[in-house]
């Protein structure tokens, strides 16, 4: 996945991974020929290929909690926010993964808009858990999803097609995350017409592949929205809610969860609980929180070819 | 701390009706802590009358909703330090989880 790093910098992969948790920054995610690849976000990174088209993820910002490792949520989301501001150029939009908010109140979704919107770049959101723990996330979606209530969405960038799911609510005793049947029947509409070759960006807060059952970091049916997508040539799946990088390549199907930007998590089964990593040595916070980039390279390989059916 | 205050009140009542019902015999007063993502103890067995209290001692919010529908219960997100509570009326086995963080589990048995 970090070849193109290797060509441009001659770094090896493990030296560019040490560097990226070093320097605390985040992925660049390139989807080049359908396969997407990581690469350094921060200082040595590179300008962005012409004609590529850029977009950038944030996550987890938590607004609300206050307790170590982290006591300044708002400040780490404004680091976050001027590492979007520096990219802001070369990116078409952002997307945040949810969990805004720490308790889905009204002043805690107010401080994450105010931030945030000072980028002035357009931004897509869907809800975490702790986003819908009042109302039922009616306050979160009259803010972040106007327009689509319940908290699912799709459009359309540059020829990409971007889908927003929730599942975070409605939640079964003993499960995972859910998407339930409204929003699959939804999804299975919003892809029926479309072309096999349309490059697929799906983003929700939870998993859509079961990183650890134990810790309830999966979703339940997230199969039967999987079986939909396996068709095209090209999909990238985003998450949060686990609060470190994590990636799987599944056929066509690329997956991969961003870091927060309020406080790491452990990785599954090196800690009692998924709580917060609270006794990190000092200055090691930063190291763990970033956001990421994602290009889509449309020089130097072959071009994407958009096929559309007449009919269905 | 409006939440504790305003559950402890009705608690109060109910322990009042309990207390006029059968003045020989104490109401009963049962604790679940959350940590680690998990109810301890995550299975109890209660006499009829027992108020269980549950308080959340993680750096996370959760919630105590009962799994079956329509609820009997459901707590509002209880940040830390905060407490739930609920008495337990009559028989039967009362499944519940939170319903952020759907794998924790608890059964509440009343005799």
């Amino acid at each position: 996945m970090m070849d193109q790093d290797e060509h441009h910098t001659g770094h090896s992969r493990r030296h560019v991974l040490e560097c990226m948790v070093w320097a605390g920054t985040g992925v660049l995610w390139t989807v080049n020929g359908g396969v997407p690849q990581s690469r350094l976000l921060g200082g040595t990174a590179h300008a962005a290929e012409t004609g590529a088209f850029s977009f950038l993820q944030i996550s987890d910002s938590h607004i609300g909690f206050a307790k170590d490792p982290n006591l300044d949520t708002p400040g780490t989301l404004r680091e976050a926010m001027a590492l979007v501001g520096q990219r802001k150029h070369e990116a078409a939009l952002l997307i945040h993964t949810g969990d805004v908010s720490q308790l889905s109140k009204e002043a805690q979704f107010d401080t994450a808009d105010q931030i945030i919107r000072e980028a002035g770049l357009q931004t897509h959101y869907v809800p975490g858990e702790h986003d819908v723990l009042v109302d039922d996330g009616k306050g979160f979606f009259a803010r972040f999803t106007p327009g689509a209530p319940r908290g699912w969405y799709s459009f359309d960038q540059q020829g990409v097609h971007f889908i927003a799911l929730n599942n975070v609510q409605d939640l079964k005793a003993g499960g995972l995350g859910s998407l339930g049947p409204d929003q699959l029947e939804w999804l299975k509409r919003d892809l029926a017409d479309r072309a096999a070759s349309t490059p697929i960006v799906v983003f929700a807060h939870v998993p859509l592949w079961t990183v650890s059952a134990e810790w309830g970091w999966g979703t339940q049916d997230a199969e039967e929205a999987l079986s939909y997508l396996r068709r095209f040539g090209s999909v990238t799946v985003l998450n949060g809610h686990i609060h470190q990088v994590m990636q799987k390549v599944e056929g066509t199907l690329a997956f991969h969860t961003a870091r927060s930007t309020a406080f790491p998590q452990p990785a599954p089964g090196t800690a009692a609980s998924p709580g917060p990593i609270k006794d990190l040595p000092p200055g090691k916070l930063r190291g763990m929180l970033g956001i990421a980039a994602i290009t889509r390279v449309q020089t130097a390989t072959p071009l994407a070819i958009v096929d559309t059916p007449l009919g269905a | 701390m409006r939440i504790i205050l305003r559950h402890a009140a009705i608690g109060a009542v109910l322990l009042l009706a309990v207390d006029a019902a059968a003045a020989d015999r104490p109401a009963n007063e049962v604790t679940v802590t959350i940590d680690n993502f998990a109810f301890t103890p995550a299975t109890i067995t209660v006499d009829a009358g027992t108020h269980v209290t549950w308080t959340n001692r993680d750096d996370i919010p959760h919630t105590i909703v009962d799994a079956a529908e329509p609820r009997a219960f459901k707590s509002p997100p209880l940040d830390t330090g905060e407490s739930f509570d609920h008495t337990f009326g009559s028989a039967g086995t009362f499944r519940y989880f939170c319903s952020l963080h759907p794998h924790m589990l608890g059964t509440i048995i009343v005799r």
